[in-house]
């Protein structure tokens, strides 16, 4: 029987010839990634372990994104045990603020993951870089302080959903309302434990930044990981990134999967998930009566130049509804000073928006925008759980950036296309 | 190993961020973890809860963030097992690598309720509803993980390999 894209990718990294749904093996890493929030829980269950040397330092990312700028005292000093370690065993990509992006954007645009290669990440959201056609998928601090020592960890080999694409997206319509939409067909546990792998003639019509938005969110429907084939769209994107030799993986043709489902790219609307799970799929019509306090434009899910360009086309020369806080992170450094550049900077600000350096801090209620009770965000992030921005009383509505932006803009939740 | 305590009861899809919200994460202590374990959905749980006791869930338990502070503060705040249909796939390994035991169980989670007493047999699998009198059947742990929580977790396990190599 043949096997899924990520079944190969898992058997040439167990160095076998073939695996199956179900087995446990030992597999190889590629890259072993850890932030400022898991990593000092790892680097602890590192020492305390024994170890004293790391399987490679140029296969350890280390980014510290998520409370830094350090927001705290506390926050500095996990800071600073990650920045010790860093110095201690050398490692080469070890990201501080200045040099700092959020980490799933980060890794792909400095080239540090390639297709056919296997990474694990203590961040639920590593599955992003499946986008590139890579295994990717999150673990938690012991598992990536094991693997930082071993270089390698135990993976059980995951069944798949095909997700068939077909058609093409409409104006306004992204790689943000593709994944809502699909999170809400099959629910916050419809892929759990299971590989998402995306097919069909579709996938041809969608941006690599379509495609890392879609695999990001692979973790808000269960999936271990969301996976793409190989093309000249992922080409173009790792040239002069990607400098060295890497081969992409194929799923075969006989390859198993325990369902299809099939997306429609034409029928996918503007979408938005209601407070408080991301499979509360709406169209953003009906939001006209939310009225809102924020919107947050960023994260490792829409913090790309692609997203910021969606939000400054749709704030260019428009203002925020009275009231209304617009939070603006490009991801990292590059999508920062391509904003400059671009103008985008300049149009976010005349509407009256804030321009942040990059940080995980809002999504995950760290700070940089924490909701206060009753508060209602329309947010480009991933996750819209109880207390998730903040008060256990504030409510998250995730969307694109385009509906974002539209809806700081109207003050309410708003359809980008019709907005005045 | 057995476990024997009260039961706690939650719905379906309890995520990471109500069991240790995102605001206590600058710090690593079990202790300060525990004491913030639960409280965006049952803010009496750390009050209710003694040593031993037991969370019993429904679907998809600790789905969201891949932060090990969730089951190391399950943990520390006492709570001797998990029970729940089923486990998010990050949560279930972070539980087996810091020895936090958990078992899957629909007929447990449907049939106790909350304040139940509950005994556990993690040889077995065999769950005991003391209160209402009834028994259920759990999956006991496959080989490789009784090896590896009996060898201490992930990282001993990881040591006795390398020592024998």
């Amino acid at each position: 029987m043949g096997m899924t894209m990520t079944q190969k990718i898992l058997a040439r990294h167990a160095g076998l010839d073939s695996v199956r749904a179900g087995q446990l093996i030992q597999a190889k890493l590629d890259l072993v990634l850890g932030n400022d929030i898991t990593t000092p829980v790892a680097i602890n269950e590192f020492q305390a372990a024994g170890f004293d040397k790391v399987f490679d330092k140029s296969r350890i990312a280390l980014v510290m994104d998520h409370f830094a700028p350090n927001k705290d005292i506390k926050a500095a000093t996990q800071c600073q045990q990650c920045r010790a370690f860093a110095r201690k065993f050398e490692i080469d990509h070890y990201y501080d603020v200045g040099a700092m992006g959020i980490e799933h954007a980060l890794l792909p645009e400095q080239g540090l993951v390639a297709p056919g290669e296997a990474v694990i990440g203590a961040d639920s959201h590593t599955c992003t870089y499946g986008a590139l056609g890579a295994f990717s998928t999150g673990v938690g601090s012991t598992d990536m302080g094991a693997a930082m020592a071993a270089g390698e960890t135990w993976f059980k080999v995951p069944s798949a959903i095909q997700v068939y694409l077909t058609g093409k997206l409409r104006p306004y319509v992204s790689g943000k309302d593709v994944i809502l939409a699909l999170i809400g067909m099959i629910g916050v546990d419809g892929a759990r434990y299971q590989s998402l792998e995306f097919a069909g003639p579709g996938v041809a019509e969608l941006s690599i930044y379509d495609r890392l938005t879609i695999s990001n969110m692979a973790i808000e429907a269960g999936g271990k990981n969301g996976i793409w084939p190989v093309d000249d769209i992922t080409r173009a994107y790792i040239k002069d990134r990607v400098n060295r030799p890497w081969e992409a993986v194929e799923a075969d043709e006989d390859a198993e999967y325990e369902r299809v489902v099939e997306i429609d790219l034409g029928q996918v609307d503007c979408t938005v998930a209601w407070p408080h799970l991301p499979e509360n799929a709406h169209n953003a019509r009906d939001g006209q009566d939310i009225a809102i306090d924020q919107v947050v434009i960023g994260s490792c899910t829409n913090g790309q130049l692609a997203d910021m360009a969606a939000a400054a086309e749709m704030f260019k020369g428009r203002h925020l509804a009275p009231g209304v806080r617009g939070i603006i992170i490009p991801a990292t450094p590059t999508v920062y000073r391509e904003c400059m550049r671009l103008g985008y900077t300049e149009i976010f600000m005349d509407a009256g928006c804030v321009v942040s350096t990059p940080t995980c801090g809002p999504c995950l209620g760290g700070y940089m925008g924490i909701l206060a009770e009753g508060e209602r965000c329309v947010s480009t992030t991933n996750r819209n759980f109880v207390g998730r921005m903040g008060h256990v009383k504030s409510e998250v509505y995730l969307a694109s950036p385009a509906v974002a932006a539209a809806s700081g803009v109207a003050g309410h939740i708003q359809h980008p296309a019709d907005l005045g | 190993m057995n476990a024997h305590g009260t039961a706690h009861k939650y719905g379906d899809h309890v995520d990471t961020d109500v069991i240790i919200p995102a605001r206590y994460l600058a710090s690593q202590d079990p202790q300060e973890l525990a004491a913030h374990c639960m409280e965006d959905i049952d803010q009496d749980f750390r009050a209710k809860s003694k040593p031993g006791d037991i969370m019993i869930a429904g679907l998809n338990f600790g789905c969201g963030s891949s932060r090990e502070h969730a089951p190391i503060a399950i943990k520390a705040a006492g709570v001797s097992c998990v029970i729940a249909k089923n486990f998010a796939r990050i949560f279930y390994r972070n539980a087996i690598n810091i020895g936090l035991a958990i078992l899957e169980c629909p007929a447990a989670s449907e049939g106790i309720s909350e304040g139940d007493q509950v005994s556990v047999d993690f040889d077995s699998g065999v769950i005991t509803n003391v209160t209402k009198n009834e028994t259920y059947q759990a999956e006991p742990f496959p080989p490789f993980i009784k090896d590896m929580i009996a060898k201490g977790g992930l990282m001993a396990s990881l040591r006795a390999k390398e020592a024998q190599a």
